[in-house]
């Protein structure tokens, strides 16, 4: 041991850094990719902020879902909650005591009652997270259909107002064909985005209980051994998880004005395949929230490059689909070069097949 | 010295399905002592502890801390009233920094303050001369540096007590006593040292007192200083240890000349083993010797494709084969028992039956499963051959004691039956008692013809054991000592020197 005594190992990137930086390098590839091949539209300020406007919700509920796939769960509730909460505002805007500080309570009340409960039946009565979000998600629904089955256009004007209010820019913009300078607008949604990012960010980097996630995600009896409360660690990630999605679900009928059944429906896929593009393993303990929107845009990039080609619809999922695979691949093929183990597929518990099949492990010598 | 007693247990029961792991066990640790707490595999050295800090509840008895009874229901309460635990399972996150797993779970503040956690955790490192960076992922390390992390972890200057659960099992000789210069200071301090290990050298080097436990009972508790290490083992076994030198070391049957078993040509992988050669002969019992991250293990790991291969051939009985993968080495008759029981060994969830036939059912396929008698017929056969400590075939091999589980993977090999058999660090963690029994194992394998490599960090047990030993250094080949040469002396002069051209023949 000696001479390994003067050796000092150098802090080589952890991979949590290592998948966000791939993930923002394709991301950046990408965006250049799209400028090439499409200037007219992407070369646009407002382009780029479109994908923040337009898709704000989808990025708040991936930053919660990073947060809960971090400690080693997963939330698939997100996108009908999100949806329920739409319809709840939408419901609430238009009664007679409707107010939007209150439909803001309502969308984060709803929120955190779910993240409550399914944070509470996972994290204290231990039962698979899969199973119980999957629970919520039906739940959710229902509760939707029961609510009110047809559109609902909010016409309240304090919300109106707050639905068209747009964040000029002006010393930012493009001049269009007829040389009249367009300035970007920004939608408050954007706004929210960007503060949820830095806060939960914050938060993970730099608070206890981040750090906690992390650890629980990377090994929760060991996490256990080393002092850490982990079932209360476990439950805050699904009550923030519920909080975006709440958060998300407002910003949604702030974006669209209407609550409708089919609101944000499918999103939870969409959140999930953009946190593991943006570097969130989907077995725990590996991630950074700042690849949730870099995830999110990535995916959507994608689809805008392909709606773009004049491909059809169908293709967009598709190639969806076919990124998601070449994601997963790539991380695991990342993660068993650092390891120097053999490539395996890192699979999270709740994923993985039973008993005996598991013993075809790679890992099993 | 003042004896003040800081921890007493009194009469401790905990019983969990199927066994009595403690039957009211007294326990006494005094400030400033080191305490050292012996018994077989299975004995319950590591649940007394465990209920000491609140993993696992007592079902009867008292605890008290300074005259205070305690009752904690987590380890974190334990850590909080200056109990620092190293457990026998290393116990950290993988995916966390050397600095975030020493002090995670011990701040309160609700705010992280990385460069005051980094530099401190850097003073740490580097009084305990811990060769790791605070800003490294936990993972890069190598298991003997996290235990040393894990250890440094526990040794708070303000603890009042530090359990250590089999710290050295993975350590080598400057390390071990890099820990007992640390555990002299702590103890010189007042701190009370419950120390736990199988080795018997250091509980004589190290402690002042000894409890030995039996079967869940207490034996007694002795001054260190009135007790031969042949008492010792009595007490701990219960019988009298037969004397290990009878075993008979054992020369190949064939004689050099013959086709080898086994033969490798310059074999490297991609844990960084410099290409080698190496040759073995039916009925062989041969070792890797040298310190650990000399590249022992590796080399097995790429005898057995462990570690992806990089380059090499390989011969079995003179035929050319291909082996890429753990598997096609198994369908070559090559057998490999890892060094990390727990990232490489064991399945957690299924039961010791099911671990036990795991490696067989590989070789035969899923689609053709063993019935349940055969399995039963198998398992029971090897739960008695090893004396594995288990309520029954169907326990979980989780709730089993560490060095049992050991025992269990050890089982799943001896199982299969290869002509070639790996066995790297078999002994850790397991008894006075049982290590004698596999190494008359390992002779009389070797006796019907299997050929064997011995990987340890005991030397002795080596040199009890095998005919030929391969020495290495730095992850190469330095040298082979045979017959005579093999003293434990000759080869610690080949590992310190490194020489080439000492004894190569
Ligand atoms: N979680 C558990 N569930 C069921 N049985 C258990 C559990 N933990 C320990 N046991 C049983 O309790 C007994 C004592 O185990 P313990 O781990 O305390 O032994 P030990 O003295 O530490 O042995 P070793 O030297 O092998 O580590 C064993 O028979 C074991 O099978
Ligand atoms: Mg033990």
């Amino acid at each position: 041991m000696a001479s390994v005594n003067v050796f000092k190992p150098k802090a080589r990137l952890s991979n949590s850094n290592i998948l966000f930086l791939i993930a923002a390098v394709i991301f950046v590839v990408m965006y250049l990719f799209a400028i090439i091949s499409f200037p007219n539209s992407f070369l646009q300020f407002q382009t780029f902020f479109d994908l923040f406007n337009l898709n704000a919700p989808l990025i708040i509920m991936t930053l919660g879902l990073c947060i809960v796939m971090i400690g080693g769960g997963i939330d698939i509730s997100i996108g009908a909650v999100c949806g329920l909460v739409t319809m709840a505002c939408a419901v609430f805007l238009e009664s007679k005591m409707g107010s939007v500080w209150g439909a803001v309570l309502v969308a984060l009340g709803i929120g955190i009652a779910f993240g409550i409960l399914q944070g509470y039946l996972i994290a204290y009565l231990e039962i698979q997270p899969f199973i119980i979000t999957l629970s919520g998600l039906f739940l959710a629904q229902g509760l939707l259909t029961t609510l009110h089955k047809d559109p609902i256009n909010v016409t309240m004007p304090a919300f109106v107002g707050l639905r068209d209010f747009d964040i000029v820019i002006a010393w930012l913009g493009t001049k269009n064909r007829l040389g009249v300078f367009i300035p970007s607008e920004i939608k408050l949604g954007t706004v929210i985005v960007v503060v949820l990012l830095v806060i939960l960010a914050s938060l993970m980097k730099w608070s206890r209980f981040g750090r906690n996630v992390y650890a629980v995600g990377g090994n929760s009896h060991s996490a256990m051994m080393l002092g850490i409360n982990v079932k209360r660690t476990i439950f805050i990630t699904y009550v923030v998880s519920g909080l975006t999605a709440g958060i998300a679900g407002f910003v949604y009928i702030m974006t669209t004005g209407a609550g409708n059944v089919g609101n944000a429906a499918g999103a939870e896929m969409k959140a999930i395949a953009s946190a593991i593009i943006g570097g969130t393993l989907l077995n725990g303990g590996v991630g950074n929230l700042l690849g949730a929107p870099i995830g999110t845009l990535t995916l959507l990039v994608i689809n805008e490059l392909i709606r773009a080609a004049g491909v059809q619809s169908n293709f967009q999922a598709m190639v969806s689909g076919l990124l998601l695979y070449f994601f997963i691949v790539l991380q695991s093929v990342i993660m068993s070069l650092r390891d120097r183990r053999r490539f395996s597929i890192a699979l999270p518990p709740w994923l993985r097949l039973s008993g005996k099949e598991q013993t075809g492990d790679q890992r099993e010598p | 010295m003042l004896s003040e007693t800081i921890l007493e247990m009194k009469d401790i029961s905990k019983s969990f399905p199927g066994v009595k792991a403690l039957d009211s066990v007294d326990f006494k640790l005094r400030k400033g002592e080191i305490h050292a707490l012996m018994g077989e595999n299975g004995a319950g050295k590591s649940t007394l502890i465990k209920v000491i800090t609140g993993v696992y509840e007592k079902d009867a008895g008292l605890i008290t801390l300074q005259g205070e009874p305690i009752h904690f229901k987590a380890p974190e309460e334990a850590q909080n009233k200056g109990i620092g635990t190293v457990y026998q399972e290393i116990m950290l996150c993988p995916n966390l920094t050397v600095a975030e797993n020493m002090f995670i779970g011990r701040s309160h503040s609700p705010v992280v303050n990385w460069k005051q956690m980094n530099e401190k955790a850097g003073q740490l490192l580097d009084s305990l001369g811990i060769p790791a960076s605070p800003v490294q992922e936990l993972t890069s390390c190598s298991l003997a540096v996290q235990q040393m992390i894990a250890i440094a972890r526990a040794v708070d200057m303000e603890c009042k007590i530090l359990i250590l659960d089999e710290p050295t099992s993975s350590l080598d000789e400057d390390e071990v006593h890099k820990l007992f210069k640390l555990m002299r200071e702590l103890k010189a301090r007042g701190v009370g040292i419950i120390f736990i290990t199988h080795f018997l050298e250091q509980v004589f080097e190290i402690s002042d007192r000894i409890t030995v436990l039996r079967n869940g009972k207490l034996v007694g508790e002795y001054e260190t200083t009135s007790l031969s290490q042949i008492e010792l083992i009595s007490k701990m076994l219960g019988n009298v240890l037969e004397d290990i030198t009878k075993i008979k070391k054992h020369e190949p049957i064939v004689s050099d000349t013959s086709i080898p078993v086994f033969e490798g040509i310059g074999l490297s992988s991609a844990a960084g083993v410099r290409p080698f050669n190496f040759v073995v002969q039916r009925g062989e019992v041969n070792g890797f010797a040298g310190l650990l991250g000399s590249g022992r293990s590796e080399s097995a790991r790429a005898i057995f494709a462990a570690d992806k291969v990089t380059g090499g051939e390989v011969r079995m009985k003179g035929k050319r084969v291909k082996i890429k993968t753990p598997l096609q080495a198994m369908k070559q008759g090559i057998g490999y028992l890892p060094e990390d029981r727990k990232g490489d060994g064991i399945v957690d969830d299924l039961s010791v039956r099911d671990n036990i036939i795991l490696t067989l059912q590989v070789l035969k396929g899923f689609f053709k499963p063993f019935s349940l008698k055969q399995a039963q017929t198998f398992a029971e056969e090897y739960i008695k051959k090893l004396n594995i400590k288990t309520p029954s075939p169907n326990t979980p091999i989780k709730s089993l004691s560490g060095g049992n589980q050991q025992k269990v993977i050890l089982a799943r090999w001896l199982l299969t039956n290869p002509e070639f058999l790996i066995l790297d660090e078999p002994t850790r963690g397991i008894d006075v008692g049982t290590k004698v029994e596999i190494q008359k194992l390992v002779i009389k394998l070797a006796n019907q013809g299997m050929s064997l490599t011995f990987i340890s960090s005991e030397i002795d047990e080596m040199i009890r054991t095998c005919s030929r030993l391969i020495v290495m250094k730095d992850r190469e080949i330095v040298g082979e000592l045979k017959g005579t040469e093999l003293t434990e002396t000759d080869v610690m002069n080949v590992i310190a020197q490194g020489g080439k051209n000492i004894c190569t023949n």
